[in-house]
């Protein structure tokens, strides 16, 4: 059994998730909302996280910036930022990174734009806070990054309030300030759910443009494939606050591995198909009190066996980029299916 | 089966009054202001089929939807059903019709009484029509939990007890209970995890097998659509702009807007294509651009469609309201 991507690579990843554990206490036990999840994203890549709801992806972006609501809590595991331990930061230093090397787009641009300044306002003092700049250059490095992300006639409405924008716009603006710092990691959690198909694909194609530009890295939560499917490099697949199957976006999809990722991947139509039935995967994810001994999935599993009902399996190496957590995998396995 | 459609709506339309209160608009000099959810709409869906209406948000398609079960006035335009003109305000004579058509809504959270009885909210519709009585309620109401693929038992169950997906199960069954023809159901799953919504299109397909149903299917997700659907009307700021059979809507769009849609949506099978950049956003219904509504965002955009709205014209795949069909400068490639 391999621990997860930890070959001696040549390069240190730019993020690494190492068997981050949140839990949750409550009156009536202790509540583990991520148990182990391991990942790393690389320099310039983009990360796409999927799960259903309740799987833990806004968790997992939550615990990387040090923004868990309390009483959930990092009870386990390790996050390291290019070669920085960050997970244990006190929370000033914390508060640094934030903004300055973590870049975040929320889901809602109208709640994370304070509508009592106007952009110009908010853009500089992100900008003057993380950069020793004068008050004239952070507006003019303002004015540059809201052309950059589409905004027309930056100069002019530079001074306008959030109202004043449409939501496809606000959400440009959000991006703008997520940037402006120049961030190492851009963490977008559902950045285009609150939007209209025909903008939804406009930011996308900003963000993923931007961001390449800078080399900066992206991790892109959503639940909606379709997004993962065009804008990601690999993606993880979360289930059960767990890590399912990480690969490169084009294999998961096609060939998933994990029974879970496959059942998922059946589920969603798609305007080409036309089968008659989508693929059916029975039952729904379980609560966090009652998740299964061994592996989370085994309840719904297809091709579920005795070991899967006992034992967890860890995240095992399939030597092509890719890694699954489904004991079908396992060389013990493999050898008796062979016999 | 008659040839009749099941349903007709023609003319269809609905303004809602959005003005400043009266003392504003004197002092400040203002007109009245309305917002057209929909205009002059007009389709028809056919015994058994899945009919769905397709738009971005602000495109008027739940007020349509709203229209038709009877929870908003038309302002202007026709409802028939099976033949016969839908009046809501003649309360006795409508019970009778009212039966036949049913909706399911989006969010089941909001749509169940939290403090009835899975077996109440089920019951109801029952009741109310007269189409059961006594123990024989209750063995209905356990036949219709079983349907939609829950147990007979869960009827002792409040809805907070349940899952989305199972309320939205508890949906259906309510929906079911009166015996409907007929049933809207307005983003049925637009609140539901994929695996999930998997789940309740599945059902729904096999329930309009079962019963013969007729959908009327309300949504903003082309994919569903796709899946679902016999036959598809495209909404733009409240106006139908495109209708056709549900394959050739997607391989042979006619309308420019359509064709932007179907080049924004985000789609498994399709990544790695070069999207066409699509340019500006919806814009304010209650001061709708003139002539043709899309024509702003428009590509193809010439002058008439400034001056002009468009009229429906018929195409070789359905319908469409587009100027340049006329000329037929809008080759299908």
């Amino acid at each position: 059994m391999s621990a997860p991507i930890e070959k001696p690579s040549e390069k240190t990843p730019l993020l690494s998730v190492r068997d981050l554990i949140v839990e949750f206490p409550t009156r009536r036990g202790t509540l583990r909302a991520l148990d182990r999840v391991s990942f790393d994203i690389a320099e310039g890549e983009v990360l796409g996280m999927v799960g259903e709801s309740g799987a833990g992806k806004s968790l997992t972006g939550a615990a990387i910036i040090g923004l868990l609501e309390p009483p959930g809590r990092i009870a386990g595991g390790e996050i390291w930022l290019r070669g920085q331990r960050i997970d244990n930061l006190p929370r000033e230093k914390m508060r640094r990174i934030r903004g300055r090397r973590i870049g975040m787009v929320f889901q809602d641009p109208l709640t994370s734009l304070n509508p009592l300044y106007t952009v110009a306002q908010q853009l500089i003092e992100t900008i003057r806070t993380h950069m020793d700049v004068s008050d004239a250059e952070a507006r003019k490095r303002a004015v540059a990054l809201l052309d950059r992300v589409g905004i027309p006639a930056a100069a002019r409405r530079i001074d306008d309030y959030p109202h004043h924008f449409s939501g496809g716009m606000r959400q440009r603006v959000v991006i703008a300030l997520a940037l402006c710092a120049e961030p190492e990691l851009v963490l977008a959690d559902e950045p285009t759910t609150a939007l209209d198909v025909s903008v939804q694909a406009q930011i996308i194609d900003v963000l993923k443009e931007i961001c390449a530009e800078r080399g900066a890295s992206v991790m892109l939560i959503t639940h909606d494939m379709g997004v993962i499917a065009e804008t990601a490099d690999r993606v993880a697949v979360l289930y059960a606050g767990r890590v399912a199957e990480i690969g490169p976006v084009r294999d998961v999809i096609q060939a998933a591995e994990h029974p879970y990722t496959a059942g998922l991947m059946g589920s969603i139509p798609t305007l080409t198909q036309t089968a008659a039935r989508l693929t059916q995967i029975p039952g729904s994810m379980p609560r966090l009190n009652a998740i299964p001994r061994g592996c989370a999935f085994n309840p719904r599993c297809p091709k579920v066996f005795d070991r899967c009902r006992t034992d967890r399996p860890e995240l095992i190496d399939r030597d092509n980029g890719r890694h699954v957590s489904c004991w079908l995998y396992d060389s013990a396995t493999q050898k008796v299916a062979h016999d | 089966m008659t040839d009749t459609p099941l349903l007709q709506v023609s003319g269809l339309t609905r303004y809602f009054d959005v003005s400043k209160p009266w003392l504003n608009r004197v002092l400040e000099r203002e007109e009245k202001q309305f917002l057209t959810a929909a205009a002059d709409v007009d389709f028809e869906i056919k015994r058994g089929e899945t009919f769905a209406l397709v738009g971005e948000s602000g495109s008027g398609k739940s007020t349509i939807a709203k229209m038709i079960v009877g929870l908003v006035d038309p302002s202007r335009g026709r409802i028939l059903f099976d033949g016969q003109e839908m009046r809501f305000e003649q309360g006795a004579a409508m019970r009778q019709l009212r039966r036949r058509f049913q909706m399911i809504f989006q969010d089941p959270f909001a749509s169940l009484n939290p403090r009835w009885r899975v077996g109440s909210i089920i019951a109801e519709p029952i009741r109310t029509f007269g189409i059961a009585s006594g123990a024989d309620i209750n063995r209905e109401v356990g036949r219709l939990l079983e349907v939609v693929g829950l147990s007979a038992a869960d009827a002792e169950k409040f809805p907070h007890e349940f899952s989305g997906g199972q309320r939205q199960r508890i949906a259906i069954a309510r929906a079911l209970s009166s015996k409907p023809e007929f049933i809207v159901c307005d983003e049925p799953t637009s609140a539901l995890d994929v695996s999930v919504q998997a789940q309740i299109l599945n059902l729904m397909r096999d329930l309009q097998d079962e019963f013969g149903l007729t959908y009327l299917l309300i949504s903003h997700d082309l994919s569903v659509v796709r899946h679902m659907a016999n036959r598809i009307g495209v909404l733009y700021l409240g106006r139908l702009v495109e209708e056709a059979d549900a394959k050739r809507l997607f391989t042979e769009p006619q309308h420019p807007y359509t064709r932007m849609l179907l080049d924004a949506v985000p789609d498994l099978a399709l990544s790695g294509r070069r999207r066409k950049p699509v340019t500006g956003e919806i814009p304010n219904p209650i001061t709708p651009p003139s002539g043709c509504t899309f024509h702003p965002r428009c590509p193809l955009v010439v002058d008439i469609c400034k001056q002009q709205v468009p009229a429906v014209r018929t195409t070789p795949t359905g319908r469409a309201a587009c100027h340049l069909l006329e000329e037929s400068a809008l080759s299908s490639s």
